[in-house]
């Protein structure tokens, strides 16, 4: 081989013989430890290849002998969680809920736990905060159709609200209108004798006219001042807050077709110490009695 | 012998002109040299390195509740203690005081005598001067070492090597085990540590530590100070024609030329062009080629042509500490004077002191008991049935006293209020010694006293023992009207 090779004159390092516009290229070969952390690279990517999941197929793909999956990894991490709190939620589960909310620690748990619980199961109707819309309850204020407090938060939780569970909140206001148990000119004046229960009332006439109507056909439930029976599940019509609406046309639209809300059984989808926890944290958003 | 003064054969190897990027680093193996800076630097070390290793050690008494070591930075407990100053997360622009402090004390001091930081008590100085110390227990001084290194392989190299490089490796353990000291309780850590029982954080920390001393005082040196360090490239910044730098009095000593016994000084200049200067630099430069960014004003030129100046009989100081008008000044006869307060060096101070009497001020006004308010956003607020409004609230109580209290709950500024505190009866908020405290206070406001869907009014704390009081603003919002 003729010995063509040149140098560079002011670092003395060969050059590849390449020239461009007067430029010549230094050849500098790549650093010895970059080169082995190169093959090391290589290396790993072969032993990884072999112990992890890593080629994908058409339908699947390697598996890996070591049989790792990121599913495993998960459950595993869940496992350890659970492990975790189950000193906490065992006692939850066993001890009556007066005794879980007299012991700092445990409703401090069972506060965050109910959070949690409750976004991911209750926030879909009743809001992120609890403080829930048009037709379903807002969770922080003090009015309970079925009572405040913790014992009964439970039970509602537990048998639901008109639920398919044997135990669950029932009761069956009739749609006065629908049913045409009352004409259209007397339920617009329970309506505003309705209204009237919470100085609201439009029309003071029809008021009077709707007294007698109210004493009739509603005070059985509601009370003879319209103030609401929890057992019965039968609302406060004397206070400031609706469930469906304080206008007029919504209190007409409950009387003639009743509203009838449901909410479902949450036994059997969510355990024991779940339900404590959510009746815990609501209880505490402020309005728990 | 003709001449009093032995020649060194030296060059200044880390002089830009004789650094190549295409060059390896050639080694440097300072000469000892005895004078009066040397024994500065001997002082600074000794003095610097026993702040560094015993502070850990050192008790500090702060009562029941708290940690007894006078300097600890509890990193899982959020704390720093400092003797008597306790600083919480919260205030951590005290830091940023500090930093602003040595950021500007580094350039007021710079301003007025040059890099004495670097020269004098910057870690990379101190380490390496050490380090050198131990190359020289066992190597011998600079032409030993010389030597020594291109010396064949063979077991007295080795043994003498081995030597070296293993107490090298226990001043870099010690080191990093003093690191860590500062950061749990001293005693029992040690314990841990000597039992295996710390944690590896600790061990870590130690091990990267130890190897980051070996390296930078062992092998790096003043290649740290010449490429790594920012403070040498922006250095000049602080400098000016009044400011004391490490110089050769060019004046004086030019033109240079060996010196043999009795001959005449006439005509010639002062430097015999020994070669001591560039010997005894840790960091392989020739300062007669005057100030270079390589320079970290040691110091220790002077001391080795002062010892040259003595021997020879000429008066010292052909290198001193000196300005650079008042080089001009003693070359054209004049008496020099040095000038002290010049704008630049007074408004440096003057930021110094601005900021050190602003944390000062801060750390001894400061309260013990703080709170802090933050707003459920979510619901904003809620009606109740009685057409109050609802608004909850979290509140955060400092208690930074070591006592616990019991503190009374109060709003100022919302009329008809009515505050209820979860999970408890009464507004009275029991806070431990030194702890931050959370309350969930709902405040209950009748729909009439609102004139705004936007009301500010105050939280009140009060400690009726010690009679002080904590408030923290905050909104309760309603419904617009």
């Amino acid at each position: 081989m003729a010995d063509d090779r040149q140098k560079d004159d002011i670092t003395g390092v060969e050059t590849t013989g390449h020239e461009w516009d007067g430029i010549r290229e230094l050849n500098n070969p790549l650093p010895r430890w970059w080169l082995y952390i190169l093959y090391a690279s290589c290396a790993f990517a072969l032993l990884y290849w072999v112990l992890y999941p890593s080629w994908p197929g058409v339908s699947d793909h390697s598996k890996g002998v070591l049989g790792w999956t990121r599913h495993a990894t998960l459950d595993a991490e869940i496992t350890a969680a659970k492990a975790k709190q189950s000193a906490y939620v065992e006692k939850i589960a066993a001890l009556p809920m007066a005794e879980v909310a007299n012991d700092p620690e445990l409703l401090t748990f069972a506060n965050a736990g109910g959070r949690s619980a409750f976004g991911l199961n209750c926030a879909q109707c009743h809001g992120s905060g609890a403080a829930g819309g048009k037709g379903y309850p807002n969770l922080n204020d003090d009015d309970w159709v079925w009572g405040g407090t913790l014992d009964a938060i439970e039970a509602t939780i537990r048998y639901g609200i008109r639920s398919a569970h044997p135990e669950t909140r029932q009761n069956d206001m009739p749609a006065f209108g629908v049913d045409e148990i009352l004409t259209a000119e007397q339920i617009n004046d329970v309506a505003e004798h309705v209204l009237a229960l919470s100085q609201s009332a439009t029309d003071p006439a029809a008021a009077e006219r709707g007294a007698p109507l109210f004493a009739e056909q509603c005070a059985a439930c509601h009370g003879e001042r319209g103030e609401g029976n929890t057992e019965l599940g039968a609302p406060k019509l004397s206070d400031a807050l609706w469930l469906y609406g304080g206008d007029k046309a919504d209190v007409v639209a409950s009387i003639a077709a009743a509203r009838r809300g449901v909410m479902p059984a949450w036994i059997g989808r969510l355990d024991d110490a779940t339900i404590k926890q959510l009746a815990l944290y609501i209880h505490s958003l402020g309005g728990g009695e | 012998m003709d001449r009093l003064v032995i020649d060194e054969p030296v060059e200044a190897v880390n002089s830009r002109e004789q650094r190549s990027f295409y060059k390896k680093r050639v080694a440097i193996h300072p000469k000892l040299v005895f004078g009066r800076y040397r024994q500065i630097k001997w002082v600074a070390l000794v003095v610097l390195l026993a702040i560094y290793y015993l502070v850990p050690w050192l008790r500090y008494d702060r009562g029941p509740n708290a940690p007894d070591q006078a300097v600890l930075v509890d990193i899982p407990g959020r704390r720093f203690y400092f003797f008597f100053i306790e600083i919480w997360p919260q205030e951590v622009y005290y830091w940023t005081g500090l930093l602003i402090v040595a950021a500007v004390g580094l350039f007021f001091v710079s301003s007025l005598f040059g890099r004495v930081w670097c020269g004098y008590a910057c870690p990379q100085t101190v380490w390496t001067d050490l380090f050198i110390y131990v190359e020289r227990v066992f190597e011998g001084d600079r032409n030993a070492r010389i030597r020594l290194a291109a010396a064949p392989w063979g077991f007295g190299k080795l043994a003498r090597k081995s030597a070296k490089h293993a107490v090298w490796l226990a001043i870099g353990l010690v080191t990093g085990g003093a690191w860590v000291f500062y950061f749990a309780d001293a005693p029992s850590l040690f314990g841990d540590l000597i039992a295996g029982q710390a944690s590896l954080g600790a061990y870590l920390t130690i091990a990267i530590l130890t190897g980051t001393t070996y390296v930078f005082a062992g092998f790096a040196r003043e290649q740290i100070c010449t490429y790594v360090c920012p403070y040498a490239r922006f250095q000049a910044a602080m400098f000016d024609e009044d400011t004391m730098l490490v110089s050769y009095q060019a004046a004086r000593g030019e033109p240079r030329a060996k010196h043999k016994k009795g001959e005449p000084w006439e005509g010639r200049g002062h430097c015999i062009d020994c070669g001591q200067c560039v010997a005894v630099c840790p960091t392989g430069i020739d300062i007669r080629h005057g100030q270079q960014m390589e320079c970290i004003t040691c110091a220790l030129c002077i001391d080795a042509c002062n010892g040259v100046m003595d021997k020879v009989g000429l008066p010292r100081g052909l290198i001193r500490y000196d300005t650079l008008r008042n080089m001009q000044v003693r070359a054209a006869g004049q008496r020099p004077h040095i000038k002290l307060f010049r704008r630049r060096t007074l408004v440096y101070a003057a930021i110094l002191f601005a900021v050190l009497a602003a944390i000062l001020t801060g750390l001894f006004s400061r309260a013990d008991l703080e709170v802090t308010v933050q707003r459920d956003r979510n619901p904003a607020f809620v009606t109740l049935s009685n057409g109050d409004i609802r608004n909850g609230y979290t509140l955060k109580v400092l208690n930074k006293s070591h006592e616990s209290r019991v503190l009374s709950l109060s709003v100022s500024n919302l009329p008809d209020a009515r505050l209820e505190v979860l999970g408890q009866k009464g507004l009275e908020l029991e806070a431990r010694p030194a702890q931050i405290e959370s309350f969930r206070v709902f405040v209950q406001a009748p729909r009439q006293a609102l004139e705004k869907n936007s009301t500010a009014f105050a939280f009140v704390l009060r400690d009726p023992v010690s009679a002080t009081e904590a408030e923290h603003d905050a909104v309760f919002m309603a419904p617009r009207r």
